[in-house]
Parts: C-alpha cells; sequence; structure tokens
C-alpha cells in the first residue's frame, strides 16, 4: 500500500508551456456550481497524443479516465469524437477554435503521453476555453508509473475541473470503506480502501471480526475504525501504509466505538459506553490523555470535528429522540441544532465548515441531507428505505453514503451525490459495501 | 388428537435434538456467535434438555433471549420473568458467568444502535445485579444493529431482532 502511494512522484508543478495564460478573456470559461439546474459544460476531449510508439493504449485509457471523471460529476457533457471537425494532431499545434466553436465545444483538453523505457509515465495537457480562444490556465505534466496511470489521470481531472469550476478538485482522492459478504444475520465484514471511483481496492483487514465505520486522519495517513476482534467493539488506528495496527487506550470493560480524528491529527473524539452507558470523550493518541465530553444518561455519539477544530456536532437522544447538537470541543454547553421532524444521526461537518451532513429517519424512510452550521436551510438529498453515513468529498461537492436494500436479502452499497441532490450514483464495488469515509486529496 | 400431540412432541424433540450439537453448546465462548436459542416455533409444544444445569436448558427452559418495544431498554414483565428465572438459575450453577448481549433492529443508525444495544445489555445486567448475581459474572456487550435473527424487513422479524441475549459461558460443574 505505501510502495503503491509513495512510488507516485508527481511533478506537478513542473509547468510545461512558455505561453503565458491569457489575461484577455472577456468570457472567462467558469462553470458556476449553483443550487439551481446545471445545463452540463460539453468538452471536447481527443484522445492524447502518444509520443513514444508504446504510449498508445496508456493515452487512451488516461484519456478515457479523464472524461470518465469530468461525465462522472453531472456537471460536463463529452462531445463524441465523430462530431470532431480538427483533430489534434500535435500536442504543440495551434488549436482551430472556429472547428471546435462549431461543434459548440466550450472547453478542449488535449495532451500528450510518453512511456520511457524505465516505466515512467509523462502526461501533459492543456485546457483551452473555446469561446474565447485562450488557453485557460498553462499547461502541465505529471510523471508517474504506468501502474500508477489512474492517479495521473485523476490529477489531470482534477486541474481541469478546479479551474472551470473555480472550487476544489476531488477526483485523486481515495475512499475507505467495509466490505461485506454473507447472510444478513452473519455478515463478514472488512476494511478496504480503494479510488474514489472503485478502482484499486485493497483489503485492510480480513473478516475473522466484525469491522465498522472506518474513519480517515486528516492526512489521510491512518485509519480509525471498530472492530470486535476482542469479542468487544473496540476503536483501532491503522496506518494505511504498514497495514499495522493497534487499539486506543480505553478502560478495561468499556466499548468504544464512533471515532473520529480532530484536525489537528492527535485528538480522536469517540463514544465510550460504561454501565450501559454512551458519552463521548477524547484521546490525545500520543498521551493517551483522556477527557470525558459529555455527563449525561443520554446516547452521546457520532461525533465530528468542525474543521478549525474548535467544535464538534453530535447525536444525542437527551431531548428523548435522536437529534443533532453542537458544542464546544472541550466539552460544555451544547445548543440543539436539528429542527425539522422526524430522527437525526451521524452528522458530518464539511470541510469547508459552512455545512453539516446527516443521516434523517422519518416516517419509515431514511434521508441524506444537509443543514447549515445553526440548522437553518435543511435540505434531504435523498431518500430510500435505509440512507447512511454520509462522508464529505475533499472539495464539499459530494456526498458519497450506505444505501441498504430492505429484505432477508437486502444488501448494502455506496453511493454518491451531489450536494444539490443530483447525480445520485452508485459506487462500484467488488462486494456489497457500508460506511465509505471519503480521504482528503491525494499529494 | 391425544397421538397427534405425542407424535408433534416427538417430531420436534428430535428436531431440537438435531440441531443441539450446532446450536445448544456451541455458543459456549459465549463471544463469537450471537445466541439465538433453540426455543423458537414448536406450536407451544414445551422441549426441553433434560439436565437442568446444562447451557441448553437455560437456553430453552429458562430462556435466554427477552425482547423490547421500538427504541425502549426497558424491561417489560415478560422479560422480567425470564429474568427471574436466570436469576434462579445463575443462583444454582455459580461455575458460569455470562455476556448479555444487546441487539438492535435496523431502523436507526449504526452508531444509535451500538448505544442502544449497549443500554438494552445494561438493563439485564442491572436487574441480575439488583437480584443479587454477582456483577463480575455479568459482562455485557453491544451488537447494534449487526448481528440480526430475523432477516425480513418487517416489524415481525425487527421484533425478534430488538433483544438481549444471556450468553453463558464456564464449565459448568458446579
Amino acid at each position: 500500500m505505501r510502495q503503491f502511494i509513495g512510488a507516485i512522484l508527481f511533478a506537478a508543478s513542473a509547468t510545461l508551456g512558455c505561453i503565458a495564460p491569457s489575461t484577455s478573456m472577456a468570457q472567462p470559461l467558469r462553470l458556476e456550481i449553483t443550487d439551481g439546474v446545471i445545463e452540463p459544460l460539453p468538452f471536447a476531449l481527443p484522445t492524447f497524443i502518444s509520443e513514444t510508439s508504446n504510449a498508445g493504449e496508456m493515452a487512451q485509457q488516461i484519456s478515457g479516465l479523464v472524461a470518465d471523471d469530468l461525465r462522472g460529476t453531472g456537471l460536463f457533457r463529452q462531445i463524441q469524437p465523430e462530431a470532431f471537425i480538427s483533430q489534434i494532431s500535435a500536442f504543440g499545434a495551434p488549436v482551430q477554435y472556429p472547428d471546435w466553436r462549431a461543434i459548440n465545444a466550450q472547453a478542449l483538453i488535449t495532451g500528450a503521453v510518453s512511456v520511457s523505457g524505465n516505466g515512467r509515465v509523462t502526461v501533459k495537457f492543456r485546457l483551452y476555453d473555446v469561446f474565447t480562444g485562450s488557453e485557460l490556465g498553462q499547461g502541465l505534466q505529471f510523471v508517474g508509473t504506468t501502474d500508477g496511470w489512474r492517479r495521473i489521470a485523476h490529477k489531470v481531472a482534477d486541474e481541469v475541473y478546479a479551474r472551470i469550476t473555480g472550487e476544489g478538485p476531488y477526483f485523486d482522492s481515495r475512499v475507505v470503506f467495509v466490505g461485506e459478504t454473507g447472510p444478513k444475520e452473519n455478515r463478514a465484514k472488512r476494511l478496504g480502501i480503494m479510488d474514489f471511483d472503485g478502482a484499486n481496492v485493497q483489503y485492510l483487514t480480513d473478516s475473522s471480526a466484525i469491522v465498522l465505520a472506518p474513519r480517515f486522519s486528516p492526512d489521510g495517513e491512518r485509519v480509525l475504525y471498530t472492530s470486535y476482534e476482542t469479542g468487544f467493539p473496540r476503536i483501532y488506528v491503522l496506518d494505511v501504509g504498514r497495514v499495522s495496527r493497534r487499539a486506543l487506550d480505553v478502560p478495561d470493560g468499556s466499548m468504544s466505538f464512533a471515532p473520529r480524528f480532530a484536525p489537528d491529527g492527535r485528538t480522536v473524539v469517540f463514544s465510550l459506553t460504561t454501565g450501559g452507558n454512551t458519552d463521548l470523550y477524547t484521546l490525545d493518541v500520543r498521551t493517551n490523555a483522556r477527557t470525558r465530553l459529555t455527563s449525561t444518561p443520554a446516547i452521546e455519539t457520532a461525533p465530528s470535528y468542525s474543521p478549525d477544530g474548535r467544535s464538534i456536532v453530535f447525536e444525542s437522544d437527551r431531548s428523548g429522540s435522536p437529534q443533532l447538537y453542537i458544542m464546544p470541543a472541550t466539552g460544555g454547553e451544547a445548543r440543539r441544532i436539528s429542527t425539522g421532524a422526524g430522527r437525526y444521526g451521524t452528522p458530518v461537518w464539511s470541510p469547508k465548515g459552512d455545512l453539516i451532513a446527516f443521516t434523517k429517519q422519518n416516517r419509515g424512510r431514511f434521508h441524506i441531507g444537509v443543514m447549515r452550521t445553526d440548522g437553518s436551510e435543511e435540505r434531504l438529498l435523498t431518500a430510500s428505505f435505509l440512507d447512511e453515513g454520509p462522508t464529505w468529498s475533499p472539495n464539499g461537492r459530494v456526498i458519497m453514503f450506505t444505501r441498504e436494500t430492505q429484505g432477508a436479502n437486502g444488501a448494502p452499497a455506496l453511493y454518491s451525490v451531489d450536494i444539490s441532490g443530483r447525480n445520485l450514483a452508485k459506487v462500484r464495488t467488488q462486494t456489497a459495501a457500508s460506511d465509505p469515509s471519503w480521504s482528503p486529496l491525494q499529494r | 388428537m391425544k397421538t397427534l400431540t405425542k407424535s408433534a412432541l416427538l417430531i420436534a424433540g428430535m428436531s431440537l435434538a438435531a440441531c443441539s450439537n450446532g446450536t445448544l453448546f456451541g455458543s459456549g465462548g459465549g463471544i463469537g456467535g450471537s445466541g439465538n436459542g433453540a426455543f423458537g416455533a414448536n406450536g407451544g409444544v414445551g422441549v426441553s434438555a433434560l439436565d437442568p444445569a446444562s447451557v441448553g436448558y437455560f437456553n430453552e427452559t429458562v430462556g435466554n433471549k427477552i425482547l423490547f418495544d421500538v427504541d425502549q431498554s426497558t424491561l417489560n414483565a415478560s422479560g422480567r420473568s425470564i429474568l427471574d428465572g436466570q436469576v434462579a438459575w445463575l443462583r444454582a450453577n455459580p461455575a458460569f458467568i455470562a455476556v448479555i448481549e444487546g441487539h438492535a433492529d435496523e431502523q436507526g443508525t449504526r452508531e444509535y444502535n451500538l448505544a442502544l444495544g449497549a443500554r438494552r445489555s445494561n438493563a439485564v445486567r442491572e436487574y441480575l445485579v439488583s437480584q443479587g448475581i454477582a456483577g463480575t459474572r455479568l459482562r455485557t456487550l453491544t451488537y447494534g444493529k449487526e448481528r440480526p435473527i430475523a432477516a425480513c424487513s418487517t416489524e415481525s422479524c425487527y421484533a425478534q431482532n430488538r433483544r438481549a441475549v444471556t450468553i453463558l459461558s464456564g464449565s459448568g460443574t458446579s
């Protein structure tokens, strides 16, 4: 795992061109992502030029994946190559803007791929604003290994997405999840990690014990999760690179679950159950200093830090039913933020800090929703028999979650949805899967 | 009618005996499996292991499982009655210890159901302790919604899944 990630060294900042980006863009290519209906932006992506004789297949694959990433957002529409008037014969050749305008391409993405004898792949790309007839940003090149070609493609797509939307990117990211097999009464569960699009799956545990709800550290290098390997639920922290793990220091005879890292990557907030009562605690993973944050006879669970680390949103049934509350990260008075009908759970603070994603259960249906941090502007994004456990994309535009079908043969799968509620899509997994946690953008 | 009842009893007894190897004694470790109990749909015909000091007797005749209302962890009359039987059995068989599993149905988030299962197992433990069973013999465990015994997604299954199960372990030589 470590080697896989570490081996891919990107010269991301090695800009290619001598051509400065155009500063005279009258109507710059820009897709404003609003909550209104969006007409997908049409783009042309001619298959990247292969600049070495052995790069043809790689050029096909990388071009295809860049296009898949962009299309998968629901924000872009790919113009089929059959419609092209111009062909891109060489990476440096001048762009015939009228030919691309004629087929209504707003963005043109060109690229070139070369593969060296020692298995290094170099991908160059440029993004053009067809209507203003200028390049949008500078050409870039990425260098990686042949087996890391998907990451290179995601990096290219990330650049294109970020330049056109003005938002942060999210394609070069990973998801840790629970892979599930076997009957509902005796489900076998194991931790898996994969690219955000379901590729490159690796398993991090076997399925000899139930594992639940993995959560990435802020740097994406460690994962907190709950395992029953002692027979009782207990939190572990796993080093993704080394695939080594250790148990968090909790009192004997207690049960612990629902962990999440603070933005400092050192403090863990979690639920600890003693005497049947579940409260929130923090643990400093270096010193093992434990602090109790709540002391009520109610259930307090599913805590999540604000990005600035100063507040924690969590779920409590102190009012009689599960609702969402925010309190200072050091504990203290909590204010309720959920006010609608139904039961609320698993709140997760958005990366930008402006929204809380949550699970809502109302009148026999489950929803994933978002609300502002003061509880206002609640919007439900999904509805099904059982949706739960949202996790944010690194840029805060997309939410992934678990959707479980009903009945004796029901099984969970991972889905993603735009925070506008559009573009609901199933994430490709090898087996049934649950409890996704989205990593930060990889470096 | 009389013969019919007798043969039904015989068949039920045979089928129970057939599965008793796996069900009655298999979960002696207490941790690996969730106690399903063998006391099932046998049409009200009482069938039980003969040895009152056996785990099988405890699971079937005393009853190792009690049920809860939606979202509740309070014991109802039927639950208390079963637990009274568990108290008597545990008093008579002091070499046994128990893990009390708390479970929830699938309506609810994973985290909340873990906490709810913990409440249920603790409610059982507290009752047993209040009736004189040493707390050191009883450990609580929650499975939340991870180990349903009934897989359907209707109340008939949910009602069976909202449960606390007392899983015995120990040598049994008292």
